[in-house]
């Protein structure tokens, strides 16, 4: 017996020793954590489904009002009106709008699905050097210097490259940091809330071909209910016509008031595309010769076909942030963790602990998982609403014209619809409100909590628990365990 | 030989004493392993593609040779352009996956998905026969974001004992 109990206090004895020098993995009597992914402790404001292969932004009531609007519409045009017209007309009709139907979902569910380009946040080393160099060239002054801008000449143009206080990067050329989303997205284009996501370099070919199928789609049902509505009329009269499908009415004036924003921006993408702009650089005028008569677009190719081609048919990069990677907080590998959110917060871990943050690896890492797999319940925290709800109303602080439903202050689509004038050909009738939300947009941004723990300007206390907590994954024992194994290989070296 | 445990010994040591130091400079009092780190950003002189700066960071100056580092970082721009280049086949491959809705990704990788495993081979040759050797270690930029190549100077000041 007594042997039995020193052997246990032995075995306990080794076990806490093993606890601080290797992984918890590997104690036997932890608990088995299971490996989280990265996206479980991913810091933007997006909602994450199917264990992360389907990324949205945070709101998607929008998003789900456009499906049932076109679900609606086309189920009501295949039951009502497609066996009458198979029937008068030809049975290609169906055919043709059962394909532009599966082209529309398609692509809408790749937009809304798909990360349109989201830029990983900073490790905390890349942030520090960062900062280094800026007060290095600041001279090391101690008050808070102005927002941070690089220049840099690209084909002869001068681009003013903007520091991003959350995402703690210098934004490369036209990217923008959506602050629904709270993401720097590459390419940015806008926040779309009809798609529920925002669209950026890797999702802009699908909106567009949502878009254009789209309004081919409703031109077509359109056509296709007048026509019925027609054809029955000589039949039966005009009012018997209406009555013996109202469905067809329902359509009707679904497709008239959808026609015009949809088709005008079909004609408005298709400016952009082939004068490869963003929606951002165009309401904002970047590159419009009223600028200054040398002011030109240094990314256009210079002809219209390259620019759609580019657009449209080039290379499809990967996504940057590898959702459903595991945090390698506790493999030891040669490669540091690759994703610099996973360490965030390890300044302040690093500075504040000790290495006994490691068996803290095992109770800090419940606390990320409710913060964040709340919004994939659907449910969320009083924290986490707290976000939800301060995060559009600070986002948007001075005094957007914007109802408080539409959270986007940037999508095209939301001012289109307010206006009495049609879609986007028009721009300069929108540009006014727009322009504004997105200075606005872009003073947001050098406002933001400068400071490292402020990653949410609206939920401060919240954001920065959170993210510091996230930073527990990965302490100093994840680089003690990576310097070891090059250590080793350094020693084998110098044999 | 005393190396096995001395070894465990330093590494419970420099556990203790990492959590300590600052990021990017660890430095202790009893000169372990220590590691810092040089950040080689992007170049955007050339637009939005994916390009680092060929300039040779004072760090690496007594490690390594500037043209061997610059060879480096010109090797992964080429890369890196090459996965980017607009060209017949990128089109082509645009057209089928556009054709397929998307499907044909199920089956195979894009082109710009097989030029990273190039480039993840490429840095994990780079860092066996020139880097470790050194005391350094390439970070694949992937891993980054494509930000900046990461490069990590890794300076053994072992006590002495246990060699």
């Amino acid at each position: 017996m007594h042997l039995g109990v020193s052997e246990s206090m032995r075995e306990c004895e080794y076990s806490q020793i093993s606890t601080r020098s290797s992984t918890p993995m590997e104690t036997p009597y932890k608990k088995r954590t299971p490996k989280k992914r990265k996206w479980e402790i991913f810091p933007g404001r997006n909602k994450f489904y199917c264990d992360g292969r389907i990324m949205m932004a945070k709101q998607t009531g929008v998003f789900y009002l456009t499906l049932i609007l076109i679900l609606v519409t086309c189920g009501l045009f295949f039951s009502f009106d497609c066996p009458f017209l198979a029937q008068q007309l030809t049975p290609v009709i169906p055919v043709i709008g059962g394909v532009l139907f599966l082209f529309v979902l398609g692509t809408l569910l790749r937009t809304s699905f798909s990360d349109p380009g989201v830029l990983p946040r900073a490790s905390p080393d890349e942030a520090a050097d960062l900062e280094r160099q800026i007060d290095v060239a600041n001279g090391g002054t101690g008050y808070r210097p102005p927002p941070r801008t690089k220049e840099v000449v690209i084909n002869g143009q001068t681009v003013k490259l903007k520091y991003c206080f959350t995402c703690k990067i210098f934004r490369p050329p036209r990217a923008s940091h959506c602050s629904l989303c709270d993401n720097c997205v590459e390419r940015f284009d806008h926040h779309c809330p009809w798609v529920g996501n925002c669209v950026g370099r890797r999702n802009y070919r699908f909106f567009y071909m949502f878009i254009l199928s789209l309004s081919f789609l409703t031109i077509f049902i359109f056509a296709f209910v007048i026509t019925h509505i027609i054809l029955s009329s000589h039949q039966n009269g005009f009012l018997s016509a209406l009555k013996n499908s109202p469905a067809s009415v329902l359509e009707v004036v679904v497709c008239f008031f959808s026609v015009w924003s949809i088709v005008g921006l079909s004609g408005f993408h298709t400016y952009l595309i082939s004068s490869n702009q963003t929606t951002n650089e165009d309401i904002k005028g970047s590159w419009s010769s009223k600028r200054g008569k040398d002011n030109y677009n240094p990314y256009s190719y210079g002809n219209i076909f390259t620019n759609c081609c580019a657009a449209l048919c080039g290379p499809l990069p990967p996504s940057l942030i590898d959702r459903r990677g595991f945090v390698e907080a506790d493999v030891p590998q040669l490669a540091p963790p690759t994703n610099g959110i996973t360490i965030y917060g390890s300044t302040q871990s690093q500075q504040s602990h000790t290495a006994a943050a490691t068996p803290l690896l095992q109770h800090q890492s419940s606390e990320p998982v409710i913060l964040t797999t709340s919004p994939e319940n659907g449910g969320t925290l009083p924290g986490r609403a707290s976000l939800a709800l301060t995060g559009p109303c600070t986002s948007l602080p001075l005094g957007q014209p914007t109802p408080p439903t539409s959270t986007s202050s940037l999508s095209c689509h939301e001012a289109a619809d307010k206006l009495p004038v049609h879609g986007h050909t028009l721009t300069h009738n929108h540009s006014n409100p727009l322009q504004e939300s997105l200075f606005q947009h872009h003073f947001l941004t050098p406002e933001e909590v400068p400071s490292p723990p402020g990653m949410l300007h609206c939920g401060s206390p919240m954001g920065h628990s959170h993210t510091t907590q996230a930073g527990f994954y990965d302490p100093a024992s994840q680089d003690s365990l990576h310097e070891d194994s090059v250590r080793g290989l350094v020693k084998l070296s110098s044999v | 030989m005393l190396a096995f445990p001395t070894i465990l010994l330093i590494k419970l040591i420099c556990i203790r004493v990492n959590s300590l130091c600052r990021p990017t400079a660890y430095r202790t009092s009893s000169n372990q392993l220590c590691s810092s780190k040089v950040f080689i950003q992007r170049h955007y002189s050339s637009g939005t593609i994916c390009k680092f700066q060929t300039k040779f960071p004072s760090e690496l100056e007594s490690r390594i040779d500037e043209q061997q580092f610059e060879e480096t970082i010109q090797t992964l721009n080429n890369l890196y352009a090459e996965a980017e280049k607009l060209g017949g086949k990128s089109y082509l491959e645009g057209c089928l996956a556009s054709l397929t809705a998307y499907t044909i990704f199920l089956c195979m990788e894009t082109h710009y998905e097989k030029v990273l495993k190039k480039i993840a081979r490429y840095i994990k040759d780079q860092n066996e026969k020139i880097y470790a050797p050194r005391g350094l270690l390439l970070t694949d930029p992937i891993e980054r974001g494509l930000r900046v190549v990461e490069i990590t100077i890794f300076e053994d000041r072992s006590i002495g004992s246990g060699r």
